[in-house]
């Protein structure tokens, strides 16, 4: 066996057993147990256990997940960078909505809405229109509406979805890198890119850069004099 | 209830291991006593992969790190927070305090910021000069040779500055500042308000074998899985052990009680195993404290018997009283000179790398203590809640806000990391009236009464903090910022947070050398009791503005030296 693989069962071994007995799932054994191994990010037993009993469950109905997939394809269409697909974005809004159960409500009633108004419409329910079609939907809720007060409910759907896609794009992997951030690795930091100084107007003041670390002498033990002066 | 006994006899227990608790252990292993450390949470080691945060990505977490459990997010390596299932709190009326506990080995040191501040000379003695509080027993000189030592052990970087009250120290070099830090400086001193160097307990040197250094993940609130953050665990009860120490971990096991015998003397703890919720004791010549201000405070009321039927070291009445945290507000500025960033990693370490201590003389203002100034901002890694209102500062351009397709993607990139923040980090007067106390009605999952809150932000605080908004608003503009949000007004408390959400929480159990007028002496010693020592911040006579772990340690190794004399003297 891999060492990933071997570590994997290992793993699972510990995981799954506690959930697995007390049965409220609504996917396979295997597909939690897949689930499970993608998310491994130092919790304690209490938390292993919300997360996969929440893992296990399913939220939205398929037709459901086909109207958020869409309409997160639409707030950011693909692109060479990564798509909402790539990005994993219904799979998050999925979770996250069993995750924080105050979205449940609002995502579902403005599912529903979204519904209504595009069989209203075009005879349709949202993922059977036109593109043409569904733009002309989004055109209407995408933007508040100075004029009003009290936003009209597609309002609101619209700008929470739009929350959780983009939240969910540019939390993903390819969304960090369309990002460009650059970041979460081992590195030394040694100030400011002279072109970027440049670019703003900036300069180092030479008195404060003389107090800051030389990088070249970071792996010499410290030593002081009994004043607290650092000697090397 | 049967109480299992434990069969070793301890020189010292020691319940909780966070800052105080760890250095205690290390100082008194290290000088070979014998010693119990009893922790409410888990083991934790941040070496360890199964508990390791550090360096994991957004969508290593389901949730893409979400606050909803962990307070900070998911990464975070606080195991608690404000709310804690099955280990409830309450208030007295409509006041509010919120109580943050961290159960795990190391405590609270594991997420902490790593501010790591000395209390300057007027700090110990505030009362001098404006009447108010108190002043400790002890003064800067008492302690300056523990800052020193600390320092050297643990490591702090920073620079010489020569400023009256913010005492310098042996000081690693600091990281250079990052691009709005030089944009905060700037804005600062067009004010005529100073900037240096932040100081924080980061290895930007290697002082040791043992210990590596920082590689600039800026993720210090995760633990640093190669130790070059100050944690306690890595940085304090590791090494106690590693160098040969007799230490014995208990964990997963909550305190209920100090034990006396019949002369009131301590015979040791007793607490309650998480794993079996069975009763154990065990017994130490020694009791040292250090499981945070109101914990301990907690358990010294719970520990009634007939020698000391007001709860233990408490003939004075003022366990639990002058209860006093941070003051805090915060504020942000969208700056559009940082907009459309030129990309590079600039994580830097975990926080500031520049900090503006308090520089003003309250005789010309309206209040009485100080505060200081932290900055924030910078293309930092996304976690859930980027890019919610992702092109809200459109309408500083007369631009549509909303919106859907390619313009938004666009959007994201080109606000991101043109945000900054100031958090303003104040002094409050110590007072009798804000106070924790046992609630007589509730009691929590291991059968121990639990605490109830008063406290109430007074005048100086609220002016502090008006002072504090204004001060934001100042360096924003001079910055070229645009400030965001209405100034939060009376109705808000002027922005002031909630009590406890500063998570500097002291007082509890206040140092004097008057037994009636205060809880322990000089050396953290019970005056009731003198084989029971405290070493978390109970002991704080008044907060300062700053941020309290450096002072803890200071105090809890001059504690652990005593307590090394009285047993060699055999006065314990």
């Amino acid at each position: 066996m891999e060492r990933r693989e071997s570590i994997k069962a290992m793993m699972l071994g510990s995981l799954g057993t506690s959930f697995l007995l007390n049965g409220c799932m609504d996917i396979s054994a295997e597909q939690l147990q897949e689930k499970i191994w993608k998310y491994q990010y130092g919790r304690t037993p209490a938390e292993m256990a919300h997360d996969q009993n929440l893992l296990g469950q399913q939220f939205f109905d398929k037709h459901q997940m086909k109207t958020i997939t869409r309409l997160a394809q639409l707030i950011l269409p693909p692109h060479e960078k990564g798509s909402i697909e790539e990005a994993e974005v219904p799979e998050f809004i999925e979770f996250i909505v069993k995750d924080i159960p105050l979205l449940q409500d609002p995502l579902k009633s403005g599912l529903n809405w979204l519904k209504q108004e595009s069989i209203n419409q075009f005879q349709n329910s949202f993922v059977d229109c036109s593109n043409e079609q569904q733009k002309s939907i989004l055109d209407d809720i995408a933007y508040e509406k100075e004029e009003l007060d009290d936003q009209p409910e597609g309002v609101v759907f619209f700008a929470l979805i739009r929350d959780l896609v983009l939240t969910g794009y540019f939390t993903s992997a390819v969304g960090l890198k369309d990002l460009g951030y650059m970041g979460n690795s081992p590195n030394v930091w040694d100030g400011i890119p002279e072109e970027v100084l440049k670019e703003h107007n900036m300069t180092y003041d030479p008195k404060w850069l003389a107090k800051c670390v030389d990088q070249n002498t970071r792996n010499e033990i410290a030593k002081w004099d009994e004043e607290g002066n650092l000697l090397n | 209830m049967e109480i299992i006994e434990n069969q070793k006899k301890y020189d010292v227990v020691i319940v909780g291991s966070g800052a105080g608790g760890g250095m205690a252990t290390k100082v008194l292993a290290d000088a070979g006593l014998k010693i119990a450390v009893v922790e409410a949470g888990p083991f934790f080691d941040p070496a360890n992969p199964k508990q390791q945060t550090q360096l994991k990505w957004p969508y290593e977490s389901p949730r893409r790190g979400a606050s909803n459990h962990r307070p900070f997010g998911d990464f975070d390596t606080a195991y608690g927070g404000w709310e804690i299932e099955g280990e409830p709190y309450s208030h007295v009326g409509e006041t509010k305090f919120d109580w943050f506990r961290s159960r795990m080995l190391g405590g609270r040191t594991n997420h902490w910021g790593r501010i790591s501040l000395r209390f300057g000379p007027r700090d110990f003695k505030g009362k001098d000069r404006d009447g108010l509080g108190e002043n400790w027993p002890i003064g800067y000189d008492d302690l300056k040779p523990y800052y020193d030592k600390v320092d050297q052990l643990i490591g702090v970087f920073g620079s010489k500055e020569n400023i009256p009250n913010e005492p310098d120290g042996f000081f690693l070099p600091p990281p250079k500042p990052r691009l709005h830090e030089l944009y905060f400086i700037k804005g600062a001193q067009k004010s005529n308000i100073p900037v240096i160097p932040a100081r924080l307990s980061i290895l930007t040197k290697r002082i040791n074998n043992d210990r590596g250094i920082c590689f600039y993940c800026s993720q210090c609130n995760r633990s640093c899985s190669v130790y070059a953050d100050f944690s306690a665990g890595s940085c304090l009860i590791f090494p106690a052990q590693k160098s040969g120490g007799q230490v014995d971990l208990y964990v997963d096991s909550m305190v209920k009680e100090v034990t006396v015998d019949e002369n009131g003397k301590a015979t040791g703890v007793n607490y309650v195993s998480k794993e079996d919720k069975r009763e154990y004791s065990i017994q130490a010549k020694v009791v040292i404290l250090a499981a945070s201000a109101c914990s301990t405070a907690r358990i010294l009321l719970n520990s009634k018997s007939t020698q000391h039927p007001n709860g233990l070291g408490n003939s004075s009445d003022l366990v639990g009283k002058y209860l006093h945290d941070s003051t805090g507000s915060d504020r942000m500025a969208f700056l559009p000179e940082l907009m459309n960033r030129k990309r590079y990693n600039e994580d830097g370490v975990g926080g500031m790398h520049v900090y503006t201590p308090w520089w003003m003389d309250n005789k010309n203002l309206d209040f009485p203590r100080g505060y200081h100034l932290e900055v924030w901002g910078g293309m930092g890694m996304p976690s859930y809640g980027f890019g919610f209102d992702a092109n809200l500062f459109n309408k500083f351009f007369g631009e549509k806000v909303g919106g859907y397709g390619d313009h938004l993607r666009a959007d994201v990139k080109k606000y991101y990391g043109s945000l900054v923040g100031i958090s303003g980090r104040g002094e409050s007067i110590a007072m009798k009236d804000n106070y924790c106390e046992i609630d007589p009605d509730t009691t929590d999952e291991d059968g121990i009464p639990v605490f109830r809150f008063h406290y109430i932000w007074s005048d100086f605080e609220m002016k502090l903090d008006f002072h504090m908004h204004d001060t934001f608003e100042e360096i924003f503009e001079n910055m070229g910022g645009i400030v965001l949000g209405e100034r939060p007004g009376a109705d808000k408390d002027f922005g002031l947070h909630t009590p406890g959400r500063i998570i500097h929480e002291v007082g509890t159990t206040r140092m004097g050398s008057d037994s009636k007028n205060s809880v322990v002496n000089e050396f953290e010693r019970l005056h009731d009791v003198d084989n029971v020592f405290i070493v978390d911040a109970g002991p704080f006579v008044s907060q300062a503005d700053k941020n309290p772990t450096w002072t803890i340690m200071a105090l809890a190794w001059r504690t652990s030296d005593f307590i090394i004399e009285e047993l060699k003297k055999q006065n314990i």
